[in-house]
């Protein structure tokens, strides 16, 4: 019984009026956990009842702690007929299993009711006595920390970043189930939001567990997602990254005070450490606990005997039969798999009995490892017979690898998609950790680690072999969800990488196998993996993936920038073998400099030397999909850069329908790219940063929408400018036509070259005047990959070093889109906006910050508009918008528009949806501020890396050698080059694995499900508003008005408060909320319906936040909003997911006053309003 | 083509005041955003009539939803749907509060009924402030009728309490209350020179002084009413009047001290016993509910309008009223000095206030 839960109900306040006869209402709650539910007495006649009452308590596993939400539903007491619901609070109680977050949650929280919306507000106590576990089969991860945040949380400090974790979980749809033919759509809604709490909680202790087998204690830059795909069911993902977090005490004092005093609290903080005062020390093995407690106390300190990363195979090999356990099936459905060490439960006995004493074992169980990550390959062979070529790999593994063998598998791969058939793909026992493992080996081949093993010799190579070998297999996709690192970590940015699959959804036929789905993103993170190591990069960073969902079709889209990383952070050990090899790079620039081999540049790119250090070679153009790292050198300051393309398709079904889609996917990306490039060089400006491509499927279109934050690298040369070539010059109208037009451009790039503050030094020819031996071809880059497109430039080579882009005037098309180029407006005076966390060029922020969210839905009401018109339209309702939003926040200039999200959706034919969510943020113009937090941080967190020795084998010591081999470049190329011809033919009938991504770039797009239908009907409908209090004035009512006031929560998208310190961190904020009208008229048709429920999540997210004893939520984002309307039936339906991590901070100013002990004074100061 | 839905929440909800003013008003969107177009907003941030339309429309919705809210003023500082600066709460609810003195004017002392609430077009008319807005003060006025009729203790306080309003306010609307449950006539059109804040202010010396709360604050009776009891005594004083010595003594003491002192003393000596019985009839007629009414009307027929038509200055009127409330307590056989005083304590500073054109 490893867990008590009790929950006290105190009060309730503003409730609506449930009996019209006396104007009152009887209330009384329900609170139910799992299959328990207990009852408070009724309150008579009152809206603002005094319960008080008992605690009730829930003895239940840990399990069930971390899936369920805590159901407090508020009723309306008739002695007649059936009792009337008020609404319900779900309590998500997973901040409190984590000693470091909340302890308590009290407070007044809305009770929500899907038909009416927010009804009154309830007063509760939350609290969890959690007896530690020390089960090693336990199906709970309680203690692991969740952050939304994408950096390492600001309170923390890395020991160390395990990799990418990742998971899914489907389910039916509760909307599309038969019974929702009869029930209410309140019973209908009420189901989904809690099945939906229900499975995130599952997911989230699912992805808790794979930290724990990788020895993490955290999941940074957790993305969990919905997938709505209507009658096939609902899919629940989540992607991150482990790490080992360590806290960073603001004060030392209290530092030392933690980890000696109060050895328990820390303990805790390693999820698997029990704290010995519960005593379960005894009655659990002791061997577990101690090897789990010296993770809780950092990775820096121990193994000295460690040969290489005892515990990597560690986690390896109690990882292949967990992971089974999540998916309880696996194990008996792959018989054919000889797992070699048996049953996984003596396995799993087996390693950890050996564990405690000594690290020999070690080296025996990685042997092991190897067994188990190799012999599933075979069988993974049997399944893809499009890659004939990889069975040979198996048979000849571990001793030798083939690189020349494995690309052409690859290539004939990427190039046309694998003929899975659905039912073949139902049954394929293709495992995850399975074939990623025989990727991982695959890359390290094909990073050339096999080939420097491969000098060396006997002993060593195998040694070497083996840790790089389970240095990758670890991580099985060497990717993260973080956009910003610590510094030191980042080393190199090749680019941006980026996947995308059309698929055709059929129904989920077992929840609890969704291996359809996880073989779809296996798929794309395969191709992600193969880009990046074209890019010569062994890691995937600022790592995302999303969904398009029309009917029946899905496009997968995944996108990253391939990195070369730092290995300090992603291994422990004692030795400092690897320092050898890590090169020093420059921290203004090094991220710069090119990872791959510029003999063999993967894709046409102008390489010069670095401006900054003249050392290493630059790219002419960057594109990431990160946050700018924090000491680059950049000129000037950034601003968003959107391209915005909409294309009509024909209506189709199933399959037809898909083969158009991913027809027409490679022409809309390849158009995002050019308008992006060319408005990149219209503002003078030669890097992206925080890419963000979403594309939108609808039924009669596409939506594609790329954002991001331009900047001039210091690093990088000046991008040329945009010359306008007409190719009929005889015309002497035309010419001056010409010449007009590129004069206004010219202009316009001196003028934002004076906007944005850009005024690179001169440099001197002659000394980048470098021997560069590719052909010029860079402008063709992105311009020359399809030859269908009408706008292809011919690139005049004459233009020199700093050469033109140039742009070709032939038919009406090329005029409108320079048009259209020159038609986005300048921002107003005074007004910045970015889509990264910060502003590049700005620092001095004031406090002053102000969150929103913006939905605008635009009816197109000709039905026949030609790709140009509705580029136009689209194109204008992201201008109309933005302008908006710098008038609505006019009154705090100067101020940047941070972390501009912009999410589009079709919602149905003739509608486009966008919503932005992003944060204001006033900055003092003159004075600049001394923003000490930052370094402060930097600094601890390079102290305690120095100490962080590897001993094994990196990714990164191998780029040159892995594009020593020539086959490398061929196929970066073909899968650049060939794609929109290359793969059209090859439809299958499951999987229309798109291949068109592979220019450089990133995606991500929002999951949005569009159903087209009507919104279910209700028949009874009461007036939704509360009445006037009327007659209930009294002292009562005078008491429960006085006194508190509602604390304020701030909320941010980025991770961070200006002006202030995040002190603690409390637990994700993770919700899912429906909304149904059907008196959408009443409530102010559908701008009010939308305005006011966007209003209650806002309100709903700080009230929890408050509960907490939290003020501030960072890293908000609004992931899902999902809005259907019917206005005929005068119903409209909403779907809301928002996440974000609840925190408590102080001023800088007060943290000065408030020293000794943060957390007690900020509760006080937070918790006031408790009872 | 059309924008189909278009929504901004801020985690902070934004208010702009200029357009809550327009909103209050009864100002429509369209007529809005042309005021506002006027007004040079569009110059001074780039933007475009789309812009400002979209923000009105917006911003108005804010409005409404925030409405409800702002008929209880103390649930807009514990609810959770808007999170507002205190600041700004406590603007929204003083405008929301705030009504036209030319409107209040008309509706001061009347029954707020459903009846008066149909008749506020005729209003709206005859003030110029628009229907909309004209409703808006009414239900303000009778909502806070409503709750403040029953409860205890003084009546601005209440006010204050109930509806977090400013201190000039609250004390407005104790006398909107005041006035229109005790209804007094103030629309004949000998009053209607008489402003508001006349009656406001007068409206604050009655409640102050002549209410039950003005004696015992804690009395179970409430701050609406008048004190029976010393309405009751005030029939006492008739004894001024119509004892004959009484009022000649009076009159003498009165002129004694006056002599000399003021321009206009032949009128007033004149006019003593006319205006002393002006004021003490009414003092004797306020048990009657129906003269209570009348209680303004009269005060101006009897005492106020003959002493205009002498030409009596404010400061002749001072100087008369004080030593006419002074010398009463000098007479001998005049025993009623503490209602006397309560009397005219308040008639004094009544008609100070209201001797102007």
């Amino acid at each position: 019984m490893p867990g008590k839960l009790k929950a006290k109900i105190v009060a309730g306040r503003h409730l609506p009026v449930m009996d019209r006869a006396s104007d009152l209402t009887d209330a009384f709650v329900e609170v139910k956990f799992g299959n328990t539910t207990y009852k408070t007495d009724v309150y008579p006649k009152s809206l603002n009842p005094q319960w008080n009452s008992e605690w009730f308590k829930f003895e239940v596993d840990d399990e069930d702690l971390q899936d369920e939400p805590l159901q407090i539903t508020v009723l309306d007491h008739d002695t007649y007929s059936a009792n009337d619901a008020i609404g319900k609070v779900y309590i998500d109680i997973d901040p409190l299993l984590c000693s470091e977050a909340a302890t308590v949650i009290s407070g007044w929280l809305p009770i929500y009711d899907t038909i009416h919306g927010i009804r009154g507000e309830i007063n509760v106590l939350v609290k969890v006595d959690l007896f530690n576990d020390l089960n090693r089969f336990r199906q709970s991860s309680c203690g692991v920390k969740f952050f939304c945040t994408t950096s390492i949380p600001r309170c923390y400090r890395a020991i160390m970043v395990h990799g990418f974790v990742e998971e899914l979980v489907v389910n039916e749809d509760p909307e599309y189930q038969w019974i929702d033919r009869i029930r209410t759509p309140r019973a209908s809604n009420e189901a989904r939001q809690r099945l939906i709490f229900l499975m995130s909680g599952e997911l989230q202790r699912k992805i808790g567990l794979k930290v724990l087998e990788m020895g993490g204690n955290a999941v940074v830059g957790y993305l969990q997602c919905f997938d709505l795909e209507g009658e096939s069911g609902l899919v629940v993902r989540a992607i991150g990254t482990a790490c080992t977090l360590e806290k960073i005490s603001t004060l030392p004092s209290t530092a030392t005070h933690q980890s000696n005093s109060s050895p328990s609290k820390d303990m805790k903080d390693s999820p698997q450490a029990a704290p010995s005062t519960l005593g379960c020390r005894s009655t659990h093995s002791s061997p577990v606990h101690s090897a789990s407690s010296r993770l809780s106390q950092g990775f820096s300190v121990s193994v000295p005997t460690l040969l290489f990363a005892g515990m990597k195979p560690r986690h390896r090999s109690s990882e292949a039969p967990r992971a089974r356990q999540c998916r309880p099936v696996f194990g008996e459905e792959v018989p054919g798999i000889p797992l070699s060490s048996g049953p996984p439960t003596p396995l799993r006995a087996q390693t950890f009995s050996s564990f405690s004493p000594s690290k020999s074992y070690s080296r025996q169980s990685s042997s092991s490892d190897t067994e188990l990550s190799l012999t599933p390959k075979t069988v993974r062979m049997f399944l893809c017979p499009s890659t004939p070529a990889l069975e040979s790999i198996s048979s000849s593994l571990p001793s030798t690898h083939m690189p020349c063998h494995l690309r052409p598998g690859m290539a004939s791969r990427s190039s046309t998609p694998p003929p899975l058939h659905v039912s073949q793909s139902d049954t394929a026992m293709l495992r995850k950790s399975v074939s990623f493992s025989e990727e991982l080996l695959l890359a390290a081949s094909g990073m050339g680690s096999g080939g420097s093993a491969g000098k060396e010799a006997g002993p060593l190579k195998a040694l070497l072999r083996q840790q790089t070998q389970s240095a990758l297999e670890q991580r099985e996709y060497p990717f993260f969800t973080l956009t910003s690192f610590p510094s030191g970590f980042l080393l190199h940015v090749g680019g941006v990488v980026s996947a995308r699959s059309v698929k055709l959804l059929d129904r989920i036929h077992n929840p609890d196998e969704p291996e359809t789905r996880d073989a779809w993103w296996e798929e794309i993170r395969q191709e992600i993996k193969s880009h990046a190591k074209a890019l010569g990069c062994h890691a995937v960073v600022g790592y995302s993936e999303s969904t398009s969902i029309c009917e029946e079709v899905c496009i997968l889209s995944a996108s990253g920038t391939a990195a070369i990383l730092s290995s300090r952070f992603m291994q422990d050990g004692p030795l400092d073998t690897e320092h050898r090899f890590e090169e020093v790079v420059p921290p203004g620039c090094g991220f710069c400099h090119i990872p791959y081999d510029e003999l063999n540049i993967p894709f046409p790119a102008q390489l010069t030397y670095c401006y900054s250090c003249r050392r290493s070679k630059v790219p002419d153009v960057l594109f990431t999909t990160i946050d700018l790292p924090a000491d680059a050198n950049i000129t000037g300051k950034g601003c968003l850069i959107q391209a915005r393309l909409c294309r009509t398709k024909k209506k189709a079904q199933g399959e037809g329908n898909a083969t158009a889609i991913s027809n027409l996917l490679p022409f809309l990306e390849y158009e995002l790219h050019t308008q992006l490039m060319n408005k990149l060089k219209l503002r003078g400006m030669n890097a992206l940063f925080g890419l963000r491509i979403q594309i939108s499927v609808g039924e009669t279109m596409l939506l594609g929408l790329a954002s991001a934050t331009g900047v001039y690298l210091t690093a990088l040369p000046g991008p040329g400018g945009i010359q306008i070539a007409g190719k009929t010059p005889s015309d002497i109208t035309y010419e001056q036509h010409i010449s007009n037009m590129q004069k206004k451009i010219n202009d316009t790039i001196a003028k934002n070259k004076d906007l944005y503050e850009i005024n690179p030094p001169e440099v001197v020819e002659e000394i980048i005047g470098s021997p560069i031996p590719e052909p010029r071809q860079r402008s063709r880059l992105f311009r020359s990959q399809s030859e269908s497109s009408d706008e292809v430039s011919e690139l005049d080579l004459s233009h020199g070093k700093k050469d033109a882009f140039v742009l070709e005037i032939d038919d009406t098309d090329a005029v409108e889109d320079i048009h259209a180029l020159l038609t986005d407006s300048p921002t107003p005076q005074g007004f910045y906006s970015c889509n990264t966390e910060i502003m590049p060029g700005i620092q001095n922020w004031t406090s002053a910050i102000q969150m929103f969210t913006s939905v605008r839905v635009f009816r197109l009401n000709n039905a026949n508009l030609t790709n140009q018109g509705l580029n136009k339209i689209f194109s204008d309702l992201c201008e109309n918008l933005l302008k908006s939003l710098y008038f609505k926040l006019r009154s705090m200039v100067p101020c940047c528009l941070c972390h501009l999200n912009f999410t589009v959706a079709i919602p149905e034919d003739e509608l486009i949806q966008v919503a932005v969510t992003a944060v204001a943020m006033s900055f003092d113009k003159e004075q600049i501020l001394e923003n000490g937090k930052q370094s402060g941080e930097k600094t601890l967190t390079k102290a305690i890396t120095e100490n962080d020795e590897q001993l094994q084998f990196n990714l990164e010591l191998n780029p040159e050698s892995s594009h020593a081999n020539p086959l490398s470049s061929p196929k970066g190329l073909s899968e650049v080059g060939s794609h929109p011809s290359a793969r059209a033919p090859s439809v299958d009938y499951s999987s229309f694995a798109d291949r068109c991504s592979s220019w450089i770039e990133q995606l991500r797009l929002k999951a949005h499900t569009i159903r087209r239908g009507s919104v279910k009907t209700t028949s009874s409908m009461e007036k939704a508003s509360p009445l006037p209090e009327g007659r209930s004035r009294s002292l009562r009512s005078n008491r429960s008005y006085s006194g508190t006031s509602v604390a304020v929560v701030k909320m941010t998208p980025l991770s961070f408060i200006p002006g202030a310190k995040i002190i603690k961190y409390l637990g994700i904020i993770n919700m899912f909320f429906i909304r149904e009208t059907t008196s959408l008229r009443e409530e102010g048709g559908v701008s009010g319906f939308l305005h006011s429920f966007i209003a209650e999540v806002f309100a709903m997210v700080r009230a929890h936040v408050a509960a907490l004893g939290g003020n501030a939520v960072v890293s908000y984002s609004m992931k899902e909003c999902v809005f259907m309307e019917n206005p005929n039936k005068n119903q409209a339906q909403c779907l809301i997911n928002v996440s974000g991590d609840a925190v408590i901070f102080v001023r800088e100013s007060e943290l000065e006053a408030a020293s000794v002990q943060p957390q007690s004074t900020t509760h006080t100061s937070n918790g006031g309003e408790g009872t | 083509m059309s924008v189909e839905l278009d929504v901004f929440v801020g985690n902070t909800t934004i208010m702009d005041k200029e357009v809550y003013q327009l909103w209050l008003n009864g100002y429509t969107v369209n007529d809005a955003v042309k005021v506002r177009i006027e007004g040079g907003v569009m110059e001074e941030c780039e933007a475009s009539a789309d812009v400002l339309l979209s923000d009105t429309m917006d911003q108005y919705r804010t409005f409404q939803m925030c409405e409800r809210l702002l008929h209880h003023p103390a649930k807009l500082a514990n609810q959770l749907l808007f999170q507002i600066p205190p600041d700004r709460q406590a603007m929204l609810i003083e405008r929301y509060y705030a009504f036209d003195d030319l409107f209040v004017r008309e509706v001061l002392g009347k029954k707020l009924s459903k009846g008066t609430k149909k008749d506020l077009d005729d209003v709206s008319a005859k003030t110029g402030v628009s229907l909309k807005s004209c409703r808006r003060q009414f239900d303000n006025f009778k909502r806070v009728f409503k709750v403040v009729e029953e409860l205890k203790g003084p009546l601005v306080e209440n006010i204050r309490q109930h509806f977090l309003l400013p201190d000039q306010l609250a004390r407005d609307y104790a006398a909107i209350v005041f006035f229109a449950n005790n209804r007094f006539e103030t629309g004949k059109k000998k009053l209607l020179y008489l402003t508001f804040q006349d009656f406001a202010f007068c409206a604050g010396q009655l409640i102050n002084h002549w209410t039950l709360g003005a004696v015992d604050s804690m009395m179970e009776d409430m701050d609406v009413d008048l004190d029976k009891e010393f309405l009751q005594d005030l029939k006492d004083l008739k004894i001024l009047i119509t004892d004959k010595d009484l009022l000649d003594q009076h009159k003498s003491l009165v002129c004694t001290a006056l002599r000399g002192k003021t321009s206009v003393f032949n009128e007033m000596e004149a006019n003593f016993k006319n205006l002393s019985r002006g004021l003490v009839n009414i003092a004797a007629k306020l048990i009657n509910a129906k003269d209570v009414r009348d209680f303004f009307i009269d005060l101006v027929e009897k005492f106020i309008e003959p002493c205009r038509s002498d030409k009596w200055t404010s400061i002749d009127m001072n100087l008369f009223l004080t030593h006419y409330t002074n010398s009463a307590h000098i007479l001998d056989t005049f025993k009623h000095h503490a209602v006397w005083t309560r009397y005219m304590g308040v008639i004094k500073s009544c008609i100070l206030r209201m001797y102007h054109d």
